[in-house]
């Protein structure tokens, strides 16, 4: 790093008088933001929470909200499920219908007022409940979306209705369901940035950090946001391969 | 069809962009630049946001016969606002710190304080010792935060000061380092008996100031008069007692 400070050591004086041409204010910007006193760890740590909190909330939130969906869906039954669909639609409603700032800091100062828990956690859970409420409506689109002659072959071959959601519906439902699954993904790894409110040093506050020691107005900014693209492009990259190999099955042409 | 499209794309941005401009620092204006987070030095009342800079800024509104108007923000963009020019002086109870003379010049000071540190009656810290790797809670850029980094890596930075007491009240955090004022004026808020001032932490003085972007000694310069008269004229203290009660008898 000897060489990027010897470059700034260069055209300091000049900072201070506030002479410097273009390319020397960029790079004025980018040293002081993100190479003078390894302040790129602050970024990689902050990045290491952001991706950890969003991939354990995708993760919560997906398991919840195909427990939502099924219960949505589960409006026919009478007895044991009758309170199923009714309370998974009011949860959505709720969660749908409220900003995810506000639920964050309800749970952080009310449900978890007078708890000491990591702050990580308090992200999951946040994060993942609302996530669940949107993946719900996902899935369940998915699950209705396939054709309805499904569930009679899969019955009529003497499969439960159970069997046949797990073994038959659920799979196509998923495979309907990855675009719009991959958005609510990208959605939530944006929307972990929310998570700096209760400073929890993730990848926006730790620009927001820099920018409390440095001053600039928004290269900080820029340099996060570059970061929560390189991330999207890849989880975009990877969801895509997916799709590719799951639509094998759809020509004939995969293995089967 | 597609040239019509991006026609009206590009007109679309474009007239934002005049708007945006517009709505930029307006000609026999001063913007003050303020975190109302910060009583009893800056705070929202109602619809308005009253305080002590506020005060002090209507004075040297008032000396350059322009209309004030005030930007509430977050503490940690005063300064950035400042440097980009959104603002033309940032009055949010700022400490003159060499870090920040790098970004912006400073009017001459109009207030001693101190930072303070609230802790829990039972809680783990009691001293300077115990405050050491303590988890602390600040002001995200406040001298607090830069206070607070003195004693813990253990450090949660809010964008209010309440919030961070408010986890400290529910044990989540160990200690807040706040200034004193403030911190006296969010205990009497809350009127919580388990949250204390420790007064066994020495602390530094220091001084809030006028923030101005740099290059406009004018503007220093008269900050600085104004300053100067209010502060011989009586104008400060009346605008001090009228925001401390508690201090009245003092004098």
């Amino acid at each position: 790093m000897a060489v990027f400070d010897q470059w700034w050591a260069a055209i300091q004086e000049r900072s201070v008088a506030g002479t410097l041409g273009f390319w020397e204010s960029i790079y004025k910007e980018i040293y002081l933001n993100f190479i003078s006193d390894a302040r790129y760890m602050n970024y990689l740590r902050g990045l290491r929470v952001t991706l950890i909190v969003s991939a354990l909330a995708a993760m919560f939130g997906l398991a919840l909200g195909i427990l939502l969906a099924l219960g949505r869906l589960s409006s026919a039954r009478v007895g044991r499920f009758r309170y199923l669909s009714w309370a998974a639609g009011k949860y959505i409603n709720i969660i749908r219908g409220t900003p995810m700032l506000l639920q964050l800091l309800i749970i952080n100062f009310g449900v978890f007022g007078s708890v000491k828990m990591d702050k990580i956690f308090i992200g999951v859970i946040t994060c993942g409940l609302n996530s669940a409420a949107y993946v719900a409506e996902i899935i369940r689109g998915g699950i209705q979306s396939v054709d309805k002659g499904q569930v009679e072959a899969g019955r009529s071959l003497g499969l439960t209705s159970s069997l046949t959601m797990r073994l038959i519906i659920f799979p196509q439902a998923l495979k309907a369901a990855l675009p719009a699954l991959c958005n609510e993904f990208i959605t939530l790894i944006k929307e972990t940035s929310i998570l700096a409110y209760i400073a929890l040093t993730e990848l926006t506050k730790a620009a927001d950090y820099i920018r409390s020691r440095t001053y600039s107005p928004f290269m900080p900014y820029i340099i996060s946001g570059l970061m929560y693209l390189a991330v999207v492009t890849v989880l975009t990259k990877v969801i895509a391969a997916l799709e590719r190999r799951l639509r094998q099955s759809d020509t004939g042409a995969g293995a089967r | 069809m597609r040239k019509t499209l991006s026609l009206a794309v590009g007109l679309l941005i474009i007239a934002s962009l005049v708007l945006a401009a517009g709505t930029a620092l307006a000609a026999g204006t001063l913007t003050m630049g303020t975190n109302a987070e910060f009583p009893p030095f800056e705070y929202v009342e109602g619809d308005d946001v009253v305080g002590v800079d506020v005060e002090i800024a209507a004075e040297i509104a008032k000396d350059l016969g322009l209309d004030l108007v005030i930007e509430n923000m977050a503490f940690d963009s005063v300064i950035p606002a400042l440097v980009s020019g959104q603002i033309d002086i940032g009055v949010a109870a700022m400490t003159v710190k060499p870090e920040r003379l790098n970004s912006v010049d400073f009017s001459n000071t109009y207030y001693n304080a101190r930072q303070a540190c609230i802790v829990r009656k039972d809680g783990k810290v009691a001293d300077e010792e115990t405050l050491a790797g303590a988890a602390i809670g600040v002001q995200n850029g406040t001298t607090g935060d830069y206070a607070a980094e003195e004693y813990s890596q253990t450090i949660e930075r809010y964008a209010k000061a309440l919030d961070a007491v408010l986890e400290l009240a529910g044990g989540k955090l160990d200690a807040v380092i706040v200034d004193a004022p403030v911190a006296q004026n969010i205990l009497d808020a809350l009127g919580n008996d388990d949250l204390i001032l420790l007064d066994n932490i020495a602390f530094e003085d220091e001084f809030y100031a006028v923030a101005v972007p740099k290059g406009k000694p004018d503007l220093v310069e008269s900050i600085n008069k104004t300053i100067d008269r209010i502060t011989q004229d009586g104008t400060l203290d009346a605008i001090l007692l009228k925001y401390f009660p508690a201090t009245e008898g003092e004098e």
